[in-house]
């Protein structure tokens, strides 16, 4: 029964978070900041672009270096 | 504009699933016969479109800012993680993916695999073709149901997705063979640009900002994204290559020697 558990959410971990678990914590991060932000009256629509372009940009750096 | 994005992601979406779930009901069928794994195909389906009913109806009850969060968030780590593995296979780094050699390994497999009879099925095909296309559906699901959140999003993320089983089922009748001309990289690449679009532009809407320009914003969040990703898979395609060069063995005086620089 337990491995059943920990079956089931390995899977949805590895469904919804994948291969970076860096990722998907940063995407969360940069939102929390973006609504942070907002709230204190700055638009912050940038945010979330530069979020990304930095999360894909050091996630595929790891994957590079860990291949070689 | 934005219906026709969204359109075309759940459409390459699911047809790039479906080309993979294809190869594995194939295998199955041509080996074990097909009424077990037809009837495995069925109760996939039907699981999945149970799946999409009542996430769908789930995330009606959520207010309209928190779901755009939420669904915001869940399309960026989709994306970004189709983006990623796109870029990795485009430089290099990871194999493309070949389906005439999953087709080989799964009908050895199904082959070597032993017959066990269950409410009058063969299991093994029954439960592979379920597997397969539940496993390969799940994501598309997920993608119809966080784009059917959108106000008039569902009728157009589930004409996309049928649309894709309907082209590549027939297809597949058609050929009885797995579509290996099918260029699933760039499909995956293209389907990781919209989700990362569409993520994020909900999720910083979701978060409370207005863009500039409106809906326009996320053509210009596109275009970011292509560059970006480009400049990024050609980056990693040279760094790869001076890596291998690096690393490649020289033959110096008849032998094999692992060049120093």
């Amino acid at each position: 029964m337990g491995s059943v558990i920990i079956g089931f959410f390995r899977f949805w971990y590895a469904f919804i978070v994948g291969d970076d678990w860096t990722v998907a914590a940063g995407v969360i991060a940069a939102l929390a900041m973006t609504s942070l932000l907002v709230h204190r009256s700055v638009a912050a629509w940038w945010l979330m672009p530069i979020a990304v372009g930095v999360l894909l940009f050091t996630s595929l750096r790891r994957a590079a270096k860990d291949a070689y | 504009m934005h219906s026709v994005l969204l359109v075309l992601a759940t459409f390459l979406a699911c047809g790039v699933e479906m080309v993979e779930a294809l190869t594995i009901v194939l295998a199955v069928g041509v080996t074990r016969g097909w009424r077990s794994t037809l009837v495995g195909v069925a109760a996939a389906t039907v699981s999945l479109a149970m799946i999409v009913a009542l996430l769908g109806s789930a995330l009606t009850r959520i207010p309209i800012d928190d779901l755009r969060l939420v669904v915001g968030a869940l399309l960026l780590m989709f994306g970004l993680e189709w983006l990623r593995k796109a870029i990795l296979r485009a430089s290099g780094y990871t194999p493309l993916h070949d389906e005439e050699a999953a087709f080989s390994r799964q009908l050895t497999a199904a082959q070597d695999a032993g017959t066990v009879v269950r409410a009058g099925l063969d299991w093994y095909a029954f439960t592979l073709s379920f597997k397969g296309v539940l496993l390969e559906g799940l994501e598309v699901a997920f993608i119809v149901v966080t784009f059917g959140s959108a106000p008039g999003g569902l009728p157009l993320a589930i004409f996309g997705a049928a649309a894709a089983v309907a082209l590549v089922g027939g297809a597949g009748l058609l050929l009885q063979r797995p579509l290996s001309e099918v260029p699933e990289n760039t499909m995956k690449y293209t389907v990781g640009l919209l989700l990362t679009s569409f993520g994020t532009f909900w999720g910083a809407e979701g978060a409370g900002v207005n863009w500039p320009g409106g809906d326009g914003a996320i053509l210009a969040i596109l275009a970011f994204l292509i560059i970006l990703s480009l400049a990024l898979a050609s980056l990693l395609q040279q760094q790869r290559q001076r890596a291998s060069t690096a690393t490649a063995p020289a033959r110096i005086g008849g032998e094999l020697r692992w060049d120093p620089s």
